[in-house]
């Protein structure tokens, strides 16, 4: 029931701000109050999982194990956040304040697709859901209606939708490889339960186009090229979405065949999931450095953190599975709290320029520090989760006795700390040359959500709560099978 | 898999045909310059899509391919094109394409080829589909799917690079309806919402594109390159 609800109630947020009449008027609460009450009942499906192992709604249609239950729990987290994020930041920064109802209304309907994706077990349904993802997320990356966000959103749909019929595709040989096999139950359980008899060439045409296909989403190298672009034009608190959650969401699917794959295929598609990983880790480390525009900056890196994640999965064992899920955790985390902070700097500076901001710390002391503090921990400096997350899956590769892979991945990781540290560096410290004017103030629900969302990046760092701990070891045990 | 085909039954045979014109109307779409021409095109293809799906909904009895089969013959020939017409601007809807990047006879040399690919990709899983349908279906739903994806990259206007989607995803069916016909009826309903979605989707941004902006020549947008973006 409650899974349901989860599913309900971003509907009904969005009919209602879609009515202009109460749009108008009340958008920004509904939206609001809808994103508190998710994030309270995400947290409820995520301590029942804990308690019970799964929640079943409607048995084969709806179901959450652990891993879908954390993805369910960080939608949700960035979910409110972002929301939170837009009360004061799209007030301040959109021309026509008479269409902010769209806005709202639209938010409700890319939060509930996202929540969609962990929550449904049949994998055509999943991919329905994620492609609602692509659909319900387009007209908010082009909301400002500039010439570069509408060349972005335009990429985004071209792109990512190509993308989804090519996974379309594998999803169709993927049932036809069940059918063969003689399973019924077009699920994920179900496929893994006929895996040892499925074809492997049917599987393996079937994962590699779901892998190129849901690829595209996700931002692997070389199918990456609209994701700086989408991931920098859209209204800041859609970035944080898109960044955090939306491509984790995405690779959540290509990781449920992974114990299929492993079954069927032995480490076959494991090694393509480290080709692909450690390729869009390193191009993105060396992209980082060209940039000139900082919300491009976080957005290389989250193809890096995405690269970083499929290796890891690729490594294989519990040790890397567990690096992998503790990664999608603190990247989601502080990924958001990245964009958050280029958005404050964007309101008080007016322009997302690497070149032209200086001296952050001394002009607007809140969004310098929270560049600062997000950067750091993005970059992977410790004593952040992310750098702790990174330490794991680097161990886990030494100890699995993949050397080159590890040595390649932490040369590309150096590279991207200091790619990211050297313009954040520039921005937030140094001397400004000339007078600058007194900056706008930070928004109140902005300077709130800085907090929020610095919280959780300092905090996991240092310390795991042990429901959280145990949801990540839960979720590992799915990957690996 | 519809193993009580005869391998000479006359609706084996009209199935092949359909398949026949289905591929020629997705190279039609390659080499067609005009915008609408390239409708009529998706449109025809769609139709030849529908039919295969009643067709193989025919021996043995299968209602379910049949309700495919009209959902198709709704959504894309009447339903789609209706909804295009709405969101995007006559202008931009009768415009001749003037500008590709390769032109027609090369396309047309690249999209053989990649037929011939799809055959190639899909000759070592046909082994699974021997005496069923999927033989015609399987490389022929791939090969339009490339070229979907084929047209998509060349052409440089809004309204063909969505018909190229389209046809992206009509090849995906096309295969489908061969290869996974028991695949849940709620699944195809929903899909077929979805490419409505898309299609409004894309349509309301094509529009804004060509009120801001004043072109809807997506291919020479081009601010965001990481060189020009300064």
């Amino acid at each position: 029931m409650i899974v349901l609800a989860i599913l309900l109630l971003p509907l009904v947020a969005a009919v209602l701000c879609w009515i202009s009449a109460i749009g108008r008027r009340a958008a920004a609460p509904i939206t609001m109050m809808t994103c508190l009450i998710l994030f309270a009942l995400s947290a409820r499906v995520v301590f029942r999982v804990i308690a019970f192992g799964k929640v079943v709604a409607v048995p084969d249609w709806i179901e959450v194990d652990a891993l879908g239950a954390l993805i369910l729990l960080l939608v949700a987290t960035v979910g409110v956040m972002a929301c939170l994020y837009s009360l004061g930041y799209m007030a301040r920064t959109t021309h026509d304040k008479s269409l902010l109802y769209h806005y709202y209304g639209n938010l409700n309907l890319f939060i509930f697709s996202m929540l969609a994706v962990p929550v449904v077990v049949g994998p055509s349904v999943t991919w329905l859901a994620v492609e609602f993802t692509t659909l319900l997320s387009v007209l908010l990356v082009g909301f400002e209606s500039s010439r570069e966000a509408l060349e972005a959103a335009w990429k985004y749909a071209i792109l990512t939708l190509t993308g989804a019929s090519i996974a379309l595709f594998g999803f169709l040989v993927l049932f036809w490889a069940m059918r063969q096999a003689g399973g019924g139950n077009y699920t994920w359980a179900g496929l893994e339960s006929v895996a040892p008899h499925l074809s492997p060439v049917l599987l393996k045409t079937a994962y590699l186009a779901i892998l190129v296909g849901f690829g595209t989403k996700v931002g692997l190298v070389p199918l990456h090229t609209w994701l700086p672009d989408a991931h920098s034009q859209a209204p800041t608190p859609v970035c944080a979405l898109l960044s955090g959650v939306e491509t984790t969401a995405v690779l959540y699917v290509i990781l449920r065949l992974m114990p299929i794959a492993h079954i069927t295929l032995g480490n076959g598609a494991e090694r393509w999931a480290l080709i692909f990983g450690l390729l869009s880790v390193g191009v993105a480390a060396f992209l980082l450095i060209q940039v000139h525009d900082y919300k491009r900056l976080f957005a290389y890196s989250t193809v890096e953190h995405m690269g970083i994640i499929l290796t890891a999965v690729g490594l294989g064992g519990a040790a890397a599975h567990y690096g992998a899920m503790y990664q999608i955790l603190s990247h989601a985390l502080t990924k958001s709290l990245c964009f958050f902070a280029a958005g404050a700097v964007l309101m008080a500076t007016g322009t997302q320029e690497i070149a032209s901001v200086r001296a952050l710390m001394r002009t607007s002391p809140l969004a310098g520090s929270a560049l600062l503090l997000g950067g750091l921990a993005i970059s992977g400096a410790p004593p952040f989760a992310v750098f702790l997350g990174e330490f794991a899956i680097l161990r886990a590769g030494i100890n699995q006795g993949h050397y080159l892979a590890v040595a390649l991945l932490a040369v590309f990781l150096v590279v991207a700390f200091f790619g990211i540290l050297f313009h954040v560096n520039r921005m937030v410290l140094g001397q400004s040359d000339e007078k600058m004017a007194t900056l706008p103030r930070i928004p109140l629900t902005c300077s709130l959500t800085l907090f929020a969302a610095a919280f959780p990046v300092v905090a996991l760092g240092l310390y795991v709560p042990g429901f959280l701990h145990q949801l990540l070891i839960r979720a590992a045990a799915i990957i690996g099978g | 898999m519809p193993h009580g085909t005869q391998p000479d039954s006359i609706v084996v045979q009209l199935n092949a045909l359909a398949g026949g014109l289905f591929l020629l109307s997705t190279f039609g779409m390659v080499a067609t310059r005009q915008v609408q021409g390239c409708m009529r095109f998706f449109i025809l293809q769609s139709v030849f899509l529908a039919s295969s799906a009643f067709l193989l909904g025919l021996q043995p009895l299968s209602w379910h391919l049949i309700a495919v089969a009209i959902i198709n013959l709704i959504n894309k020939p009447i339903l789609i094109p209706w909804l295009l017409k709405r969101t995007v601007s006559g202008e931009v809807y009768a415009r001749r394409e003037i500008t590709q990047v390769l032109n027609i006879p090369i396309s047309l040399l690249v999209a053989l080829g990649l037929t011939m690919g799809a055959y190639f990709f899909t000759s070592p899983l046909l082994r699974f589909a021997e005496g069923s349908s999927a033989v015609v279906n399987l490389p022929i739903g791939l090969a339009t799917l490339l070229l979907g994806a084929f047209t998509l990259t060349v052409r440089r206007e809004a309204v063909p690079q969505l018909l190229g989607l389209l046809s992206m995803e009509n090849g995906a069916f096309f295969a489908s309806i061969a290869i996974a016909p028991e695949l849940h009826l709620f699944v195809e309903l929903v899909i077929a919402f979805d490419v409505l979605i898309a299609v409004f989707v894309i349509g309301v941004l094509t529009r804004a594109i060509h009120e801001h902006i004043g072109t809807t020549d997506v291919g020479s947008l081009a601010v965001l390159k990481e060189e020009s973006s300064r």
